[in-house]
């Protein structure tokens, strides 16, 4: 029997996406990190700016280095502005995970900038930065962005430029040009936030979260004594993702990710 | 019934089932290696599979030693090994093992049978967990549900054959209508033939 104009689809009618598929499914930045992409849909909508914030030791770094690894192993120039460890001994870190091959730093695919010496170069020295050092800065990394056609970015950390600028108001301004720069330019990024172990707030101000597209909260939970680390998508705009916590291991393989045992308590704990 | 050999059990199997192996207390140590002998030697080495062992009632290193008398190459064998930090055994790590600090870490243990899994992909792969017992010590039981729920339905999707083993007088009554719910099937090792 026919089906009528009203009746629900049958099966095979069903979008691969399933009942809740979005009108528009946007192109999507696979992170190559298995877990993380399951839950954002399949990867992070192109062009977004994602906050990646958590307290120390809770893998922050280290989630966006292979963001850009796996990204470079795809053939998206993949660029890492440091602000608080040097490239070398990020490198260093890196040549531990068997995802690394020191082969694509030494053919330019994935680039390591050293943003100290960005500001020598550019004469940015002191401590707190005016409006136009703020433009200088942001033009810098547009040119390093067209320049290199840079798809994947990561600015570790945000924390560390936005104690320089210091005003809200310059903060605000300086994520929404940054963002709409590398937006403009087709490229993703993930900007550390560095916060304390309390949960409440995912930046050092507070306006940072309101500005960019995604939050990705890290933080270490503690059952029994022992510590746990967590991830949890808090927001993501331009896709469905999963709002439960998951719990992330540092392999050398990877970042695996395994669903946060509750136990029937709130927290785990 | 006539008692059924273990290792022809688990090798009529379908891909991707979950077994509970029910271990005798008054005859430990002759069902324990019964059920090595039927896994490690019978379906293991037979089927060519890699078994991957997670060690939470006795160290790697011990059953590292039994597997060798098995003649278990070291190849076909890998250990999450969650017992001997807690232990403090932890002096000289088996290079065919990983080690999580505490069996609470529930979810260290299912990412570390993941790791193995990706780390030595095979077309037959076999996970032990030894025991229900003894993460129960450790684990409420409401958490450790939530653990076997997870871990034995991600194996399962993946056709991997998961045994675990439980000790039928010790355990509480929640843990083995647990087990029931999350496993295919269970074999009573003193009524089986070895």
């Amino acid at each position: 029997m026919e089906p009528s104009s009203g009746a629900p689809p049958v099966l095979d009618e069903v979008p691969a996406e399933g009942l809740m598929a979005p009108a528009t499914v946007l192109e999507r930045c696979a992170t190559g990190i298995e877990g993380l992409d399951n839950i954002v849909g399949g990867g992070i909508p192109r062009g977004n700016m994602v906050l990646v914030a958590g307290s120390v030791g809770t893998g922050k770094t280290t989630l966006c280095l292979e963001f850009l690894v796996r990204g470079a192993e795809r053939g998206e120039r993949s660029l890492f502005v440091s602000v608080t460890e040097s490239s070398r001994k990020l490198i260093q870190n890196l040549s531990t995970f068997e995802f690394f091959r020191q082969q694509l730093v030494e053919q330019g695919s994935l680039v390591f900038v050293d943003l100290p010496t960005v500001y020598d170069r550019l004469g940015l020295g002191h401590e707190e930065l005016t409006p136009e050092e703020v433009d200088i800065l942001i033009r810098t990394i547009r040119d390093l962005v067209r320049t290199l056609g840079i798809r994947r970015l990561v600015l570790d950390s945000l924390t560390s430029v936005c104690y320089r600028i210091r005003k809200d108001e310059q903060i605000r301004d300086f994520m929404l040009r940054l963002g709409q720069e590398l937006n403009d330019a087709g490229c993703t990024s993930l900007l550390v936030s560095e916060i304390g172990p309390t949960p409440g707030r995912y930046s050092l101000h507070g306006v940072e979260e309101a500005i960019v597209d995604g939050v990705v909260l890290l933080w270490n939970t503690r059952r029994m004594g022992d510590i746990l680390r967590v991830l949890q998508i808090v927001k993501m705009r331009g896709t469905a993702h999963s709002r439960a916590q998951y719990v992330m291991e540092l392999t050398p393989i990877g970042i695996l990710m395994a669903p946060h045992l509750k136990g029937g308590r709130e927290g785990g704990q | 019934m006539p008692p059924v050999d273990i290792g022809e059990r688990l090798r009529g199997l379908p891909g991707g089932s979950a077994v509970a192996l029910k271990l005798d207390p008054r005859e430990y140590a002759d069902h324990y290696f019964a059920v090595m002998n039927a896994t490690l030697r019978d379906v293991g080495s037979e089927t060519n599979a890699h078994t991957i062992y997670v060690a939470v009632t006795s160290p790697a290193s011990f059953v590292w030693t039994l597997a060798q008398a098995l003649d278990v190459p070291a190849d076909r064998i890998s250990f999450v090994d969650a017992i001997s930090h807690i232990m403090m055994n932890y002096s000289n790590p088996l290079p065919n093992a990983t080690y999580v600090e505490s069996p609470r870490a529930l979810e260290e243990i299912m990412l570390r049978v993941e790791y193995l899994l990706r780390k030595f992909p095979h077309p037959r792969s076999i996970v032990v967990i030894d025991s229900v017992n003894s993460l129960a010590i450790h684990n409420p039981p409401e958490l450790l549900s939530e653990f076997f729920h997870i871990l034995l339905n991600n194996l399962k999707s993946r056709s991997v054959l998961t045994l675990v083993l439980e000790t039928s007088e010790e355990e509480t009554t929640g843990v083995e209508q647990m087990l029931n719910l999350v496993v295919d099937e269970t074999i009573d090792v003193a009524r089986a033939g070895r």
